[in-house]
């Protein structure tokens, strides 16, 4: 069982060893993941509502109303859109030459406090082992991040991600010998989530990662959620996968919620990497309605920008 | 007490079996009363400890969730984020939780099985879903938190007893005789999937 710290986030635990420009960045980072607490990405916002046009079953069309509503009261009140608000990821593509490199993971970690006070999104990190809830949502390799250097660039650009529990139960990979080819990582994908992703509160994203190994393949997964909706792998036969397993999820009907209807996901996004001859690893993740990913570029003065969130102009809202 | 408003199926706590058991897998209702919440380590305190829950639920309702709440410091608390959890979580624990409780109306997210439906109808109790992510719209149903106990689990895990106007909607997914609306679903799902399963394995044949 989990027990609680009595933890109180100070001003002095935010940041106390950035200077001006690091902790200028600090609020804008925190801000931004207050927003994208707050308002969905913009490319989930516009899916939900051409699926709600295409829906015609009664009840999947009432709970299309409520997603609505609540996206309404959540920007009118500046609330979190869920009450789980997950376990914060960043995926960092940092140029090489970006002057704030070696403070990044520092600066990220006090946005995490900052942002978890400001907003407040729910405390949700447990010290496995100790278990215990460490009450200012970091703690043991949390926030996570994970870092792509790019040569020779100056600029930065983080995507957010709020791991929610409910979305993250469905992840699993798996290593499957060649002979079993693709047909069984379809039917591991399409099992995984007709089971699983029934409860993780579809209209779902669904990232599935092919590579070598089991950890190749789940990191695939999850880069592949946070590539925007309607976009397409490069690969014709891995597009043209994306677009049969979208077909297919949608055809067995679970809809929103898994209570029925017409669509159940907004999107398959398949990313891939080379296997071993002797493997062929995959791995499925899902990204739920609330799909709460965001993308935040910073040029080297620190001018940013969001690609996600086009609302965002540095406030929460 | 059951009322009728406006078309809406309104459940007023406390609830007796008699509001409860012609309600069928797939109704309506919304809740106006009090409604605690408790997930994961509640359940184990209260099955695995024996422990008795900090506030009667006896005839009452519970929600599988976590919220955001914000302390007021003066010893009041402000619901601000109150979607349902995954509700298999409890799964295990459901039966003897129904049975040692009371509780009449479990409100969660997804589907439950058999213990959960073997604890509905042997005492009377129904599991509903509150559509899952809207958990804005479930807090502004919040008019006020009355206690906040067990925080020595941490904010998601405490129970929080709210009191609530028309919370919902709320739809029966497991009813008094033990039908489970997602059960019967996944079976149509199960089908449907082996077929489509089977039609992308032919297309897919990239290893040869």
């Amino acid at each position: 069982m989990c027990s609680a710290k009595e933890t109180v986030i100070s001003e002095k635990d935010i940041g106390m060893d950035l200077n001006g420009k690091e902790s200028a960045m600090v609020d804008v980072i925190a801000s931004f993941i207050s927003h994208t607490s707050i308002r969905l990405p913009d490319d989930v916002i516009a899916k939900l509502e051409e699926m709600r046009a295409s829906e015609t079953e009664e009840r999947a069309l009432q709970i299309y109303d409520l997603m609505f509503e609540n996206m309404r009261l959540a920007q009118e009140l500046k609330r979190p859109t869920c009450q789980d608000t997950g376990v914060l990821q960043f995926f960092v593509r940092c140029g090489s030459n970006f002057p704030y490199m070696g403070s990044l993971e520092e600066v990220l970690k006090a946005s995490v406090l900052k942002a978890t006070k400001d907003t407040p999104l729910r405390y949700n990190v447990v010290e496995t082992f100790s278990e215990y809830n460490t009450g200012n949502n970091t703690g043991s390799g949390v926030p996570f991040i994970m870092w792509e250097i790019l040569p020779g660039r100056d600029d930065c650009e983080i995507y957010t991600y709020m791991a929610g529990g409910g979305c993250s139960l469905p992840g699993q990979s798996t290593v499957l010998m060649p002979s079993e080819g693709y047909p069984a990582a379809v039917k591991f994908v399409m099992d995984r989530i007709t089971t699983y992703g029934l409860n993780a509160c579809p209209p779902l994203l669904v990232g599935v990662g092919i590579g070598a190994t089991s950890e190749t393949a789940a990191l695939n997964a999850k880069h592949a959620v946070l590539r925007p909706i309607g976009s397409h792998n490069e690969n014709e036969r891995a597009a043209e996968l994306e677009k049969m397993l979208e077909e297919s999820i949608n055809a067995v009907g679970f809809g929103p919620q898994g209570m029925g209807g017409k669509r159940s996901v907004m999107g398959v996004n398949v990313v891939n990497t080379a296997r071993h001859p002797a493997t062929l690893a995959v791995a499925v993740t899902v990204g739920c309605w609330s799909h709460r990913r965001g993308r935040l570029v910073f040029d080297k003065d620190l001018n940013y920008r969001s690609l996600t969130h086009s609302k965002f102009d540095g406030g929460a809202l | 007490m059951t009322e009728i408003r406006n078309g809406k199926r309104v459940i007023i706590t406390p609830v007796s079996e008699e509001d409860i058991k012609s309600l069928r897998i797939g109704d309506t209702i919304y809740i106006e009363g009090y409604i605690a919440t408790g997930r994961d380590s509640v359940h184990e305190r209260v099955t695995g400890e024996g422990r008795d829950m900090p506030v009667d639920i006896r005839d009452g309702v519970l929600i599988h969730a976590g919220p955001i709440v914000r302390d007021r410091g003066d010893g009041h608390y402000e619901m601000l984020a109150c979607g349902p959890t995954t509700s298999m979580r409890m799964e295990s624990f459901e039966y003897d939780f129904i049975k040692r409780t009371g509780v009449r109306i479990l409100i969660g997210k997804g589907a439950m099985k058999e213990n959960t439906e073997a604890g509905c109808k042997e005492f009377g109790a129904i599991h509903c879903v509150f559509p899952a992510g809207s958990a804005v719209v479930a807090a502004n149903c919040v008019e006020e938190i009355e206690s906040a106990d067990w925080l020595d689990l941490g904010m998601p895990e405490g129970v929080f007893k709210c009191r609530v106007k028309e919370f919902g909607p709320l739809f029966v997914t497991i009813d008094t005789e033990g039908r489970n609306f997602f059960k019967e679903k996944k079976v149509e799902y199960e089908k449907i999937k082996d077929e489509e399963v089977e039609k992308i394995s032919s297309k897919v044949g990239y290893i040869l």
